[in-house]
């Protein structure tokens, strides 16, 4: 790899659309330095899906690639008609904590089952960025959001752990805070044959670190950082020790049939079967 | 089977017929959810599609089985996805989107009664209005309402090649009792059959979206690098969500689309007698009483002339108009509790009478008799 890295030959030529410190400039730009190191000199052979919210305008239309930004939580079974088409051609998704594992949560487990080739980026802010502060699946309990005034209430899901359950091929979550091992994950997932699931822990300093009383986005990374736990440590933790903190690591890395190695094998059986009834 | 069908007659069941001409049509990618009347399209699909080099999956919803059949269109394939009511509403984010992104693609839908659950396995013709209203915001429908299985056969091709000519989802509105029929059906040889294939770019075009006429269209992995959305965008597909201007250009276009070639996509089936008692207005399962019925009518001295909607959405308000001249009073019957009796009043407007012949629940047909019935009443009423 010779050339060196610079995400303007990846983006098109437009001011990118987030706020001051949003962390989806940081996905942005480990995701590009990945496809770099990977060797890709240009977006030529991926497409990208994403659904609604900020996360969602991380490809559209700033990638210089071919784009489709779906409704909000569509964005993985479009991603499943088109990688079933174009089986050649890498297959990546974009999107916030909500579109994700809120309203999209039934298509992302289930892609995560058949164990879809596609790489999933979830960008989770804890918080319904876009729409200004409400909370969200993953938000965490007891944090005031627009439509938890007094403190949420509910349980956060932990989404990576429920892809891995899930059956997919490799899942990883880091903070942007862990830029060199973010980036490490995504070349990974986007090299992974099977479902791969890359949860990026993401600051949004305006609808979740004010609430959150992160004075900046400073004090959110310090508060990623002392947060954070490896992953290998966590099973020597209690469930109350667990509880605020982030278990970062590759949780798994398997190699397992895919949904299109399988689908295309049972359709190459069919015809041979055809052949000699 | 072997992987052709064979030009002959065949006796098919109309979901069968359905299947059979989304292959001929050259439809090579299916999703879709299961639910009655409509799952043996699917299971067909899912037998028939392997053996032509497609691909038919079951997805987790309906949602997702619309969403799949967008992506494979954008990655070039010709694709549909099949369910009935309760599917059919959840379908109708998607139709939009695939409205706004000008997506060809088919989505059957076999009318059951509703609403919710209602009586699944019983057919309907409820779905009338969300075929033309059911997603939000401006847009425009195209759907095709098939009376026979031949036409279960006709109409999926001609959906095939309205939705690649105008780059929109079109919708074949069929019903449990069209779907679940088994019948005569003659498949002509291939050369008689039309196909359609959407308009494909030149490599230095750089505008797909929203032109005068219908945009070519990339597919992703061509190296066009096309920005999709449904949000509000302009010809190269890069969003404006707050200029009025674009919005209204883009919308209007869209529209446009459908209604400029209006009279391209309608198309009825009429008999249409210059001075009738009588005219009918009818569609689908519930059209196969009117022919009984104006032989029935004749023999009592009332001549009834009537008009079948092939195509519902655009409506075929020309047709209806000229048998509004014609007859003294107009009945539409349906087995619903007035859709496109409503539709008949708008274009009538008052010029005749309009009556609505109203059937619902256990997916019992409108019987000649009944029809019978309603038209010596209505020309009593009139005279
Ligand atoms: C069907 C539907 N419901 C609700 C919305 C409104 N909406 C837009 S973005 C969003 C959530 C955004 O949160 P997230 O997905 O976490 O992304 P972020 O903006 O935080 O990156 C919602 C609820 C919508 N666009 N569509
Ligand atoms: S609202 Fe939050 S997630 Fe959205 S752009 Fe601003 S900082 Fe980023």
């Amino acid at each position: 790899m010779t050339e060196a890295f610079t995400s303007r030959k990846y983006l098109r030529d437009m001011s990118l659309p987030f706020c001051v410190g949003c962390g989806c400039v940081t996905v942005i730009n480990h995701f590009l330095r990945a496809v770099h190191e990977l060797g890709h000199k240009d977006l030529s052979k991926f497409v990208f899906c994403s659904g609604i919210g900020c996360a969602g305008w991380i490809p559209s239309p700033y990638f210089k690639a071919d784009s489709i930004h779906t409704p909000h939580g569509r964005s993985i079974p479009v991603a499943t008609g088109v990688k079933l088409l174009r089986s050649d051609l890498n297959v990546v998704v974009f999107g916030g904590d909500g579109d994700i594992a809120g309203i999209g949560m039934g298509h992302l487990v289930h892609a995560a089952r058949r164990n879809l080739d596609i790489t999933v980026v979830m960008v989770n802010n804890m918080i319904y960025g876009m729409t200004g502060g409400q909370v969200a699946p993953t938000t965490p309990i007891g944090t005031k959001t627009t439509t938890t005034p007094y403190g949420s209430f509910e349980q956060p899901l932990d989404v990576t752990r429920l892809v891995v359950a899930a059956g997919a091929s490799f899942v990883a979550r880091w903070t942007t805070a862990h830029g060199e091992q973010l980036k490490e994950s995504l070349k990974k997932a986007v090299a992974t044959k099977g479902f791969a699931f890359v949860e990026a822990v993401s600051p949004c300093p305006t609808a979740f670190g004010r609430r959150a009383g992160f004075k900046d986005v400073a004090e959110t990374f310090r508060w990623y950082r002392d947060n954070s736990v490896p992953l290998e440590e966590t099973e020597k933790m209690t469930v109350e020790e667990l509880t605020s903190k982030i278990a970062v690591g590759e949780y798994v890395d398997r190699k397992i049939p895919t949904f299109t190695e399988t689908i295309f094998k049972t359709i190459r059986e069919a015809k041979k079967s055809e052949k000699t009834n | 089977m072997t992987s052709k069908i064979i030009p002959r007659t065949h006796f098919w069941q109309g979901n069968e017929a359905c299947a059979e001409a989304a292959i001929v049509s050259g439809c090579r990618f299916f999703a879709g959810y299961p639910i009655t009347p409509a799952s043996e399209i699917g299971e067909h699909l899912a037998w028939r599609l392997p053996q032509v080099g497609g691909i038919a999956v079951q997805m987790e919803d309906e949602i997702a089985s619309l969403g799949a059949v967008v992506g494979a269109s954008w990655a070039g394939a010709k694709a549909m996805t099949a369910t009935s009511g309760p599917g059919f509403s959840l379908m109708q984010e998607l139709i939009g989107y695939a409205f706004m992104t000008e997506t060809p693609c088919v989505v059957v839908d076999v009318q059951r009664t509703g609403p919710s659950t209602g009586q699944a396995t019983k057919g309907g013709q409820g779905d009338v209005m969300q075929a033309r209203w059911g997603t939000h915001g401006d847009y425009a429908s195209i759907a095709l309402s098939p009376n026979s299985v031949q036409e279960m056969f006709d109409l999926t091709i001609r959906a095939f090649n309205l939705a690649e000519t105008y780059r929109t989802p079109v919708v074949l509105l069929a019903d449990e009792i069209i779907a679940h029929m088994r019948e005569q059906i003659i498949i002509p040889q291939s050369d008689q059959i039309t196909i359609i294939n959407r308009k494909k770019p030149k490599p230095t075009d750089k505008a797909f979206f929203n032109g005068e006429d219908v945009a070519p269209m990339p597919s992703v992995g061509e190296g066009y690098n096309v920005p999709i959305t449904g949000s509000t965008h302009n010809e190269y597909g890069y969003r404006f969500t707050a200029d009025r201007a674009v919005h209204k250009q883009l919308v209007e276009s869209l529209i446009g689309k459908v209604r400029n070639n209006s009279e391209k996509i309608v198309d009825y089936e009429s008999n249409n007698f210059d001075d009738c008692d009588v005219g009918i207005v009818s569609f689908g399962c519930t059209s196969r009483a009117v022919y009984e019925t104006v032989d029935l009518a004749k023999k009592k001295g009332v001549t009834v002339g009537f008009v079948r909607l092939k195509t519902i959405w655009p409506f075929p308000e020309e047709a209806v108009r000229n048998i509004a001249k014609n007859a003294k009073v107009i009945i539409v019957p349906e087995l619903n509790m007035g859709e496109v009796f409503y539709e008949v009043e708008r274009v009538v407007h008052g010029y005749v009478p309009v009556i609505p012949l109203n059937k619902i629940g256990g997916g019992e047909m409108i019987t000649p008799e009944e029809l019978l019935a309603k038209i010596i009443e209505s020309v009593k009423k009139v005279d």
